[in-house]
């Protein structure tokens, strides 16, 4: 029962920001994300409304009506604001303030709820004035006003690279797990670039970035050739490598003559010099680089890949269905390095962005800074689409940068976005959780209304079989 | 690991040959079998001789190693084994190249590779490399040996809680979160009440909890059950190091059980080497050594043990002979992660004594390693655990006395030697056929 029905119009073009979670079902490739054929079956609903014109006729508003509350959009919003939910309940309840007020709930109910609120509408505000606007600093002019909003887009910039990595593998029904070890290889790359070398500042920076992706594709690569040509599992694999990458750059950041900065003792690379960093876009005190037009960059050329080229039209074949891509003519195994190569090199986008634009004072071990897992919770939000993953990006980067100022201003450990961002991506992988929790029509079930009638005419046919 | 299905990752499966008949209708149809014969093994061999002959005679070293193998308390003191390098290099380069003829003359001739080739293959080369990595110094082997199983207890814990998952075709990438929810639940509970007993159970009922997470979204939900392992790792790093930051560090007496006092089993306790390595460990070790075996018979020869095979391999005949394959799913997968929580005990109630900020540092992705280089198999399983507890147990050792080898390249052995298990160079390795497949009852 992996095979979902699809609308029949477009066997083969998925409705892409309908699909609420990630991978697409294929036959030797993991299964799909959520594999029952009712939800499928909604979620491409809205544009091609095949299933239930039958309803749409007796009673088109609620029909309408339990599409737009089944779509992916509703989903997302819903399973965000659950997660915030949870994580201020989390926050309500390690908050001292509360924990004191809980002792004498019964007595005085009202300090409790106020000190919850407090700590959460607190702890939430700054995590708003942390990445969008910053009211507090509004007195100081226009630039601390929004400078929040570029620290988003800053921590958005490598987000969005390696989300569309993951996304990618998504679409031909690989995981990439593997984005720690890929973004390891071309931080080094890129920064083995920057310091051994000595070139005309545009040019540098842009070989830098290149060779960074090159690595970070190889990495990935190796995987994918072991998926193809031995059948091992890419997601085992791509651990596996992650950790071997980790020893081996630790390795080399902590060996003289290799990546370590001369002169020191500490396992960190030298500082990369001015004809390698990406520029502020603005200028000071903004530390947006020019590295974030690179993801959107990067984003526009992944849509391109996936839905307009000749490459993307098989990745997705294979994605759904390696088998029959396979009887189409298409080199599956082919197609599988290359997907890996492709995926390897979104990450190393993001991993060279780190080295030339976000950490460019000389990069250790932990360069990667969590981007490589992040990026899978990115890519499952945005629907595995390459915009989709640019907006779950822009939100998990906001979160980002206002997780600090939350820590900062709150004392509210920067751990929590972690968690609210696993709960997102379990609700937006479970929708029919979701919906259960809002009450919200499950697909595939008829309307209350449709089976009253239903049941109905069911019991007048079999009390006219019984009278004849 | 019988079954005869064959899967899209296991190519060099042996196939059966389709019979070449001419007349389609010919009365009896004999099936003609192909005889595979996989080269990998002993091209494998030959390639660590090589590497055995480069490293330990080529690049040998001058002088000789002394390996301590008495220990205090020892009924016989052994003496020490006085090796010189050079000689023992060679003699075991010529031994290795001997067993790789051997495994090639068993492939030529179509017969079975016993385990003892590659275990001797295998301790060969490690003593080798130990009297070359010690030139001129002193390697206490019960020291190695009884860190090598320290180290190992969790993985295997882990490996156990993949094994009876995964063999219940629930494929469980959240290892590492039931271990580090069992070591911070543990520390938690065992803190608050004083006590180490209900800290255990504390532990694994934290894993359990995890556990059914994973098995409800996997299950019932039928979200793809890697994600949900990846996502649960990284909610159980968030969870626990906020609890961590925002409570535990206000609240140091919740972060300070008693740990668990070492028994040491009179009589056998006082067996040279291995009396020490195995004998002088907490409680929580002594139930693995219980819990591994009844895991192993009870896998193979009891009625759960059947079903949950079954349901793992072929979910829908199990279902057609009555077992209510989802449910039994369900409570497996919670069962592995209360012998996974238990393993996470070990970290605060055994070994450290508090609960610290990502303290299990990726032990459940090696964990995982070891159930697939285990061949899913319990026993196997825990083999490639303790095989991958003593090269860190090594690479401790050797960076005590200043190894030749940098210790980043012994850490990264347990995912290189997987690496090659999963690409088919180093043993087989299959999944249960339903591993990860979420059964959808038609």
């Amino acid at each position: 029962m992996n095979e979902t029905p699809r609308d029949a119009d477009d066997p083969i073009e998925p409705h892409a920001p309908q699909r609420p979670g990630g991978s697409p079902d294929s036959g030797a490739a993991p299964t799909a994300v959520h594999a029952p054929a009712e939800a499928e079956v909604q979620v491409a609903a809205p544009v091609a409304p095949t299933d239930d014109r039958t309803a749409d006729v007796d009673d088109p508003w609620g029909s309408a009506f339990r599409r737009i509350m089944g779509g992916n959009l509703v989903m997302a919003v819903l399973a965000i604001l659950t997660s915030l939910v949870v994580g201020g309940i989390l926050i309500a309840a390690t908050d001292e303030r509360v924990q004191e007020t809980a002792g004498y709930f019964f007595a005085r109910p009202g300090d409790m709820l106020s000190a919850v609120w407090t700590a959460v509408s607190g702890a939430y505000l700054a995590l708003f004035q942390g990445a969008v606007l910053n009211f507090a600093a509004a007195d100081r002019g226009f630039i601390y006003l929004i400078k929040p909003l570029t620290d988003t887009l800053n921590f958005a910039t490598p987000l969005i690279a390696a989300g569309l990595g993951v996304a990618l593998a998504f679409r031909v029904g690989l995981f990439n797990i593997g984005g720690r070890g890929q973004m390891l290889w071309a931080a080094a790359a890129s920064a083995w670039v920057g310091f051994a070398f000595q070139m005309p500042p545009i040019l540098h920076v842009i070989v830098a970035i290149l060779v960074g992706i090159a690595a970070g594709a190889i990495w990935a690569g190796i995987a994918g050739a072991l998926k193809a040509y031995t059948g091992a599992h890419e997601v085992i694999s791509t651990i596996m490598l992650n950790f071997v990458a980790f020893w081996f750059i630790t390795w080399m950041l902590r060996t003289p003559g290799l990546l370590q900065n001369p002169g020191g003792n500490n396992p960190i690379s030298p500082p990369m010099p001015e004809t390698a960093i990406l520029p502020s876009i603005f200028g000071p005190p903004f530390v947006l680089h020019w590295g974030f037009l690179l993801s959107v960059l990067a984003v526009i050329v992944c849509a391109w890949l996936i839905n307009r080229s000749n490459l993307g039209f098989q990745f997705r074949a294979v994605g759904y269905n390696a088998s029959a891509a396979l009887n189409a003519g298409m080199n599956v195994k082919r197609l599988t390095v290359y997907a890996m190569l492709l995926s390897g090199a979104f990450m190393g986008l993001a991993g060279a962005q780190q080295v030339t634009g976000a950490v460019t004072t000389g990069f250790t071990a932990g360069i990667d800074a969590g981007i490589g897992f992040d990026a899978i919770t990115v890519a499952l939000l945005g629907g595995s689409t390459p915009w989709g993953t640019f907006f779950a990006g822009l939100l998990f980067g906001a979160f980002k940068a206002g997780g600090f100022r939350m820590q900062a201003a709150e004392g509210v450990p920067v751990d929590i976005i972690l968690v609210v961002q696993s709960f997102i991506v379990l609700f937006i992988a479970a929708p029919p959780l979701v919906r259960a929790m809002f009450g919200l029509p499950q697909p595939g079930r008829k309307s209350r209304r449709q089976r009253r009638d239903e049941a109905a005419l069911a019991a007048m046919t079999q009390q006219k079989g019984a009278q004849s | 690991m019988t079954t005869q299905q064959p899967t899209a990752a296991q190519p060099h499966a042996e196939t059966t040959q389709q019979p070449t008949a001419a007349q389609p209708h010919a009365e009896t149809i004999e099936l003609e079998r192909a005889v595979v014969k996989h080269w990998k093994a002993p091209v494998s061999y030959a390639v660590l001789t090589l590497v055995a002959l480069v490293l330990f005679v080529v690049a040998s070293r001058d002088g000789s190693t002394t390996l301590r193998l008495a220990s205090v308390g020892d009924f016989v003191a052994l003496p020490d084994a006085v090796l010189p390098v050079r000689a023992t290099g060679i003699v075991v380069v010529v031994l290795l190249a001997a067993l790789t003829a051997v495994s090639t003359w068993l492939v030529a001739t179509v017969r079975k590779q016993g385990f003892w080739l590659p275990l001797a293959f295998g301790v060969l080369f490690v003593v080798a490399f130990l009297v070359w990595a010690g030139a001129d110094k002193m390697i206490p082997i019960p020291g190695l040996l009884f860190a090598t199983v320290g180290l190992s207890v969790p993985l295997i814990f882990g490996a156990m809680g993949g094994v009876i998952s995964e063999r219940a075709g629930v494929v469980n990438i959240a290892i590492e979160a039931q271990l580090l929810s069992g070591a911070f639940s543990g520390a938690v509970i065992a803190s608050s009440t004083g006590s180490a007993v209900l800290g255990i159970l504390g532990a694994m009922l934290a894993g359990v909890l995890v556990s059914m997470v994973l098995a409800v979204f996997a299950i019932r939900y039928f979200v793809e059950q890697v994600i949900v392992g990846v996502v649960l790792n990284v909610l159980v790093v968030g969870l626990t190091n906020f609890l961590y930051s925002s409570v535990l560090t206000a609240n140091p007496a919740l972060n300070s059980p008693d740990r668990l006092p070492r028994i040491p089993i009179p009589g056998i306790e006082t067996i040279p080497i291995i009396g020490p390595a195995l004998f002088e460990h907490t409680v929580i070790v002594y139930a693995m050594f219980i819990i591994v075996p009844v895991i192993a018979w009870g896998l193979f020869k009891t009625t759960w043990g059947l079903r949950l095979r079954a349901i793992g391999e072929h979910p829908l005949a199990a279902d057609t002979v009555g077992i209510k394959v989802n449910r039994l799913r369900f409570w497996n997968v919670a069962l592995a992660g209360a012998v996974a929580g238990l393993g996470g005990a070990y970290f605060t109630l055994d070994t450290t004594g508090a609960f610290n900020r990502e303290m299990t540092a990726g032990l459940g992705y090696i964990a995982l390693a070891a159930v697939i280089f285990g061949q899913w198999h319990p026993l196997k399983a825990t083999a490639a655990a303790l095989l991958f507890g003593f090269a860190s147990a090594l690479q401790q050792t050797l960076g005590a006395i200043g190894s030749p080898v940098p210790s980043e390249f012994m850490l990264m052995l347990p995912y290189v030697i997987t690496l090659l298990a999963v690409a088919g160079f180093i043993g087989q390795s299959r999944a249960p056929a339903a591993s990860g497949k979420p059964y959808i009852k038609q």
